[in-house]
């Protein structure tokens, strides 16, 4: 595995990519999951994967857009997505939950229809499902770096900002925070990061990645920057732990980093239960 | 900003609003002189709410002018100038995983500001904030893991701790374990007469505020009263019947 990642590029860029994710998934997980909106990063995965599917399908069809990189569509499609959920978050103001739903159907509906197009499913496109430790190239591992640094230095300048809204909307808004402009920043962040984390995680399974390490620090975080600091150990132990499997088992990534965020969920409940007793 | 002290910090002048057809406030006018703490009473559905909203700014006037410290609502900038405190179980998740320092100190975003970080000497408030209401030795405890009562001195000490000199609470003692709504109002006392702050206390509660207060207004739609506490002591059961427009028992009276 060491002589592995000395040796094979792709192998290093999967694993710096890993790490960057791994950061930055569960770290704008913590939003999410407490602002009660996990089923977000379903929604805007699935249409990512449109994105993506799209790109292939021109890809197919112009020889000319072989060298565009699907991640660009993916990202672009994320956050058109991001703005339609914002949109109709509006229109059903007391059924805000339907926006995801509607999405996410709608995402995959255009992915089967592009997939058809297409002539079916390719060995690409597996990989942008499930995740896979040789997919990701070096002009990939730039854009995300790209992305983690944009991530990373915005939340820093809007935290208490997020913070408030997360905790109460109603008292921020009151506040005369500008919680519109300050949300919608935010899901754009999380559109960016959902197609940053599918190489390597998956399509299929980013929701998983910004969920179950913030699912698994709820059992036992005391305040706000400890549920960031757990959720984002956590998060960086199923990525590189979950790659490492991958490599040495020949499994797809998204399988080995899921699952070890469910081993690391299962034992933050137990152990929480046994604390408590 | 300069406040001129004999200046009423609110001034509503023939205030109404309707949602559809029907007005939810008529005509509605009155003052609210520094240092007072007001309390506004009346049935549900009286539109105290609705007034709330409007002195807040989170609804925009239809008819009538709301001065805040003598500037026109539609002007007014200063809103860390006044302390907003809610019924708690609308707008709080109680599983939230934050200490009640982050939550105290989350009141000083708006003060702050864009892309600025709280310093020393804001924590520092936070304790004072926090101490005014007696909470200081909970600070790094789980918000959630407080009770009722416990939680809404936290969210009052969020509102204090900008230093408003204005601070509106919605009944603030919905949550609050009965044994303890008269250490409650003994707080909001103290923080009105030692700290100077203005108070307006949103509450159904008739009987148990009205020896602490020093002003009452009581609205059903319109306002039916509005002076000082000891008038309002005055009235009998069937003026205040009138005023709800049913029957009104009054508790704790002692006159």
């Amino acid at each position: 595995m060491i002589s592995g990642l000395l040796q094979y590029e792709f192998l290093q860029n999967a694993f710096i990519t890993g790490i960057i994710i791994g950061v930055l998934a569960p770290l704008l997980g913590v939003f999410i999951v407490v602002r009660r909106m996990s089923m977000i990063a379903d929604a805007l995965s699935h249409v990512a994967l449109a994105g993506i599917a799209f790109s292939l399908l021109l890809q197919k069809s112009f020889v000319s857009l072989v060298g565009l990189n699907p991640l660009y569509m993916g990202m672009a499609f994320s956050v058109g997505g991001s703005l339609f959920i914002e949109k109709l978050r509006t229109i059903y103001k007391h059924y805000q939950e339907l926006a995801i739903p509607i999405i996410l159907s709608g995402g995959i509906g255009l992915s089967v229809i592009f997939i058809s197009v297409a002539d079916g499913f390719n060995a690409d496109l597996y990989s942008y499902l499930f995740g896979s430790v040789s997919a990701v190239s070096r002009s990939d591992l730039y854009v995300i770096i790209g992305v983690g640094i944009a991530v990373i230095v915005t939340l820093i300048l809007l935290y208490k900002e997020l913070f408030l809204l997360s905790f109460d909307e109603e008292h921020a808004k009151a506040s005369g925070i500008p919680s519109k402009v300050i949300h919608f920043i935010f899901i754009v962040l999380v559109a960016l990061v959902i197609a940053a984390s599918m190489r390597v995680v998956g399509i299929l399974l980013v929701s998983s990645l910004m969920t179950l390490p913030v699912a698994a620090s709820l059992r036992f975080a005391q305040g706000f920057k400890q549920m960031i600091g757990y959720s984002v150990v956590f998060g960086e132990i199923s990525v590189v732990g979950g790659l490492f499997l991958s490599y040495e088992l020949d499994l797809a990534p998204g399988g080995t980093i899921v699952m070890l965020a469910v081993l690391i969920l299962v034992l933050a409940i137990i152990i929480d239960k046994w604390r408590n007793r | 900003m300069e406040i001129q002290d004999n200046h009423p910090i609110i001034k509503v002048k023939n205030l109404s609003y309707k949602y559809t057809k029907d007005k939810v406030l008529e005509d509605v006018s009155f003052e609210v002189p520094r240092g007072a703490f007001l309390a506004i009473v009346g049935p549900n559905g009286s539109g105290k709410s609705t007034l709330l909203k409007l002195i807040l700014g989170l609804l925009r006037t239809q008819e009538g002018t709301i001065k805040l410290f003598d500037e026109n609502i539609r002007l007014f900038k200063e809103w860390q100038q006044i302390g907003f405190v809610s019924q708690k179980a609308n707008s709080f998740n109680s599983g939230f995983p934050a200490t009640v320092f982050e939550v105290v100190q989350s009141g000083l975003t708006k003060k702050l500001g864009l892309f600025k970080f709280p310093k020393k000497a804001d924590k520092q408030k936070v304790k004072k904030a926090l101490e005014a209401v007696d909470m200081l030795s909970f600070q790094h405890r789980n918000i959630g893991e407080l009770s009722g009562g416990q939680q809404q001195r936290v969210f009052i000490a969020r509102s204090l701790v900008s230093e408003p000199q204005l601070l509106i609470l919605d009944e603030p003692t919905v949550g609050v374990d009965s044994k303890h709504v008269h250490q409650f109002y003994e707080m909001l006392e103290m923080l009105n007469k030692q700290l100077g702050i203005t108070l307006i206390l949103v509450t159904h509660d008739v009987g148990t505020v009205t020896d602490k207060v020093t002003h009452v207004a009581c609205l059903n739609k319109k306002l039916h009263f509005h002076g000082d506490a000891y008038e309002y002591n005055q009235l009998n059961e069937e003026e205040l019947s009138s005023f709800y427009g049913h029957d009104v028992k009054l508790l704790s009276h002692n006159h």
